[in-house]
């Protein structure tokens, strides 16, 4: 049963997957004007074997079955912009700068989430849930860049402590990670609190309680097992926001990731690294999504019954 | 007053009235509206919308400075009277410019939402009433479209249509329709079987009809606070796309044009970005408690 179910799972995702493929690539090529196209005119025979270099030549479909193939076997293309590069290397070079970040700001957003909407589940409607609160609406309702930006001011102009702008490995990924951490951290605690009150309300925690058990082991063994079970669901959307909160944060902080450098592509209008990069991390995310099925497969067998 | 009346004392059934309404009975969304001004929070959201409204409006009027009025005399002066929120490198009045930013911010920050509203409703709408195979097709797409990030998307989407206050109107609100689809179709589908709608089907009403008619209008109350929060969202993803630079043009300028510009002088003039930033922030914020409070008031049992 959780073989089948997993198996249609991926399935599924295959077929999502290749439906941004085939999305993305007809909206680069819906754009007006060649990839070529520039200020400066270039001369049309130069352009002509630009346009045979790359295939541009060659019929519509001939061209997207080209790109799915070439996709099956991981090659996302050339650069158009970066002379000699490919969109591999240019997203290898690039994507374990930002990956580190983001692995920082997820451990960060969970290690402060977590407690925090169990402190204020567990102290409802005293001082520590309104803190709890007022700092959880603050991190979803100020811009990330906006936190970003103040960071920068407090930490680097005014006391000094971190350098920004270039980029010095772990001491200089901690200020950006912690600006990532802000919007997730805020989610979670908030997700933990709604969870975890509903679950303090309910039946076998009582009897948890009438057993004789400490509140420690219930709170931390019976109730929080079942509470992060909404966490998990939010696997998916959570890296989603780590990935494009990037964009802007590694901007800001100069830090040279794929977010910066999707923003860089964009600016130059470099059409198959930015369809390499949308895929990219449409694969991610879509990874994200299926293995958090599975996760709530095992833990939840319901699931699979719908 | 002392007499026995009988048919009221000794009568089997309750009076009359007992069947009726009582008088001050309240409609369903007068009940919502009274709920809705019992909580602080959601009346302090609506009052700084409506003055943030107000002040997007009127005023650019009332300031004698123009949004794209350069004075390179004044050029960065920090808050005084003069100037309530300082200048910028160029010497333009930085309130004018928030107050002018409001106008792109709330303009885009609602009609993104309408569109997306009109979008979500109608496909959620179908996809709800049509039920069975065209539903599961119907939703199927929407999964996918909620499985990729859709500020890739909207990126993307930005790329293709070019930048512009125009793009990012269409471009948000092709792009977030989709909680609004599955909502409505929750409503739909669990509505579509009650009684009124049977009603409506043996009077000899359309589909088109019930739907528009009876099935729609029933699910107003999800519908407004998913309206109510996909307003800073849109505010939010345009100030997010002018800041990457995929915004309006100068010297137009959204409050995320004017943090942009404000970040390169940070170190020496902070006020630049605390102004717009600040207005982002309230209004989001504003937004967002006017969205909670809505969401207890049209279901009370939601409360946590």
């Amino acid at each position: 049963m959780t073989g089948r179910y997993i198996f249609r799972r991926v399935l599924a995702s295959l077929l999502t997957l290749f439906i941004i493929i085939t999305i993305t690539f007809f909206m680069m090529r819906a754009i007006p004007g060649g990839p070529f196209t520039d200020e400066k005119a270039i001369p049309s025979f130069v352009l002509e074997k630009i346009m045979e270099r790359y295939h541009l030549n060659d019929p519509l479909y001939v061209q997207y079955g080209r790109y799915l193939l070439n996709i099956l076997r991981l090659d996302l293309g050339p650069s158009y912009r970066y002379e000699g590069m490919t969109v591999n290397e240019l997203i290898a070079n690039s994507f374990p700068v930002s990956f580190e970040v983001g692995a920082i700001a997820l451990i960060l957003a969970l290690l402060i989430g977590i407690p925090a909407g169990i402190i204020s589940a567990l102290r409802r409607g005293k001082w520590q849930d309104r803190l709890a609160m007022i700092l959880s609406v603050l991190g979803v309702t100020v811009p990330n860049f906006v936190i970003a930006a103040a960071l920068v001011y407090i930490f680097s102009w005014q006391l000094g402590w971190v350098t920004v702008g270039f980029w010095e490995g772990i001491s200089t990924a901690i200020l950006p990670a912690v600006t990532l951490a802000g919007y997730p951290a805020a989610f979670i605690s908030r997700l933990i609190r709604s969870s975890m009150l509903e679950i303090l309300g309910q039946d076998y925690i009582r009897t948890a309680y009438s057993k004789g058990l400490s509140e420690r082991a219930v709170i931390y063994i019976h109730a929080l097992k079942n509470a992060v079970i909404p966490l998990i669901t939010y696997l998916g959307p959570l890296t989603a926001g780590i990935l494009t909160g990037s964009f802007v944060i590694e901007q800001v902080y100069g830090v040279p990731g794929l977010g910066t450098f999707f923003v860089t592509s964009i600016t130059n209008r470099d059409y198959t690294t930015i369809m390499g990069v949308t895929i990219f991390y449409s694969a991610i995310l879509v990874f994200f999504n299926l293995i958090t099925d599975v996760i709530l497969a095992f833990i939840d067998p319901r699931i699979k019954l719908r | 007053m002392n007499e026995i009346n009988f048919e009221k004392d000794f009568s089997p059934l309750p009076p009359a009235s007992y069947f009726l309404p009582p008088a001050s009975s309240k409609s369903y969304w007068q009940d919502v509206r009274s709920r809705l001004k019992k909580d602080p929070l959601a009346v302090v959201g609506l009052i700084i919308i409506i003055l943030v409204l107000a002040m997007a409006v009127f005023g650019p009027m009332l300031s004698s400075y123009e949004y794209d009025e350069q004075d390179y005399m004044v050029s960065n002066e920090a808050p005084s009277l003069e100037h309530l929120f300082g200048t910028d490198l160029f010497g333009r009045d930085i309130f004018v410019r928030v107050l002018y930013g409001a106008r792109i911010s709330l303009a885009v920050g609602f009609l993104a939402s309408i569109i997306s509203l009109f979008i979500g409703v109608i496909y959620g709408g179908i996809s709800g009433f049509a039920g069975g195979q065209v539903d599961n097709i119907m939703m199927r797409i929407v999964d996918v479209i909620y499985s990729v990030p859709a500020m890739i998307y909207v990126i993307l989407l930005m790329v293709v249509v070019g930048p512009g206050l125009k793009s990012i109107f269409i471009t948000l609100g092709i792009s977030y329709w989709a909680p609004m689809a599955r909502i409505v179709r929750a409503e739909v589908m669990r509505l579509k079987n009650e009684e009124f709608v049977l009603a409506a089907r043996v009077l000899g009403a359309s589909s088109k009809r019930i739907l528009l008619r009876h099935l729609i209008p029933n699910a107003m109350g999800p519908i407004l606070v998913t309206l109510t929060f996909s307003i800073p969202g849109a505010i939010f993803t345009e100030a997010f796309l002018s800041f990457v630079g995929l915004g309006v043009s100068a010297p137009m300028a959204s409050w995320g044009v004017l943090c942009n510009d404000a970040i390169g002088s940070l170190a020496i003039y902070p006020y630049q970005l605390f102004f717009p930033a600040a207005a982002i922030s309230i209004t989001i914020l504003a937004f967002n408690f006017l969205g909670d409070g809505l969401r207890d008031a049209l279901d009370p049992k939601l409360r946590k």
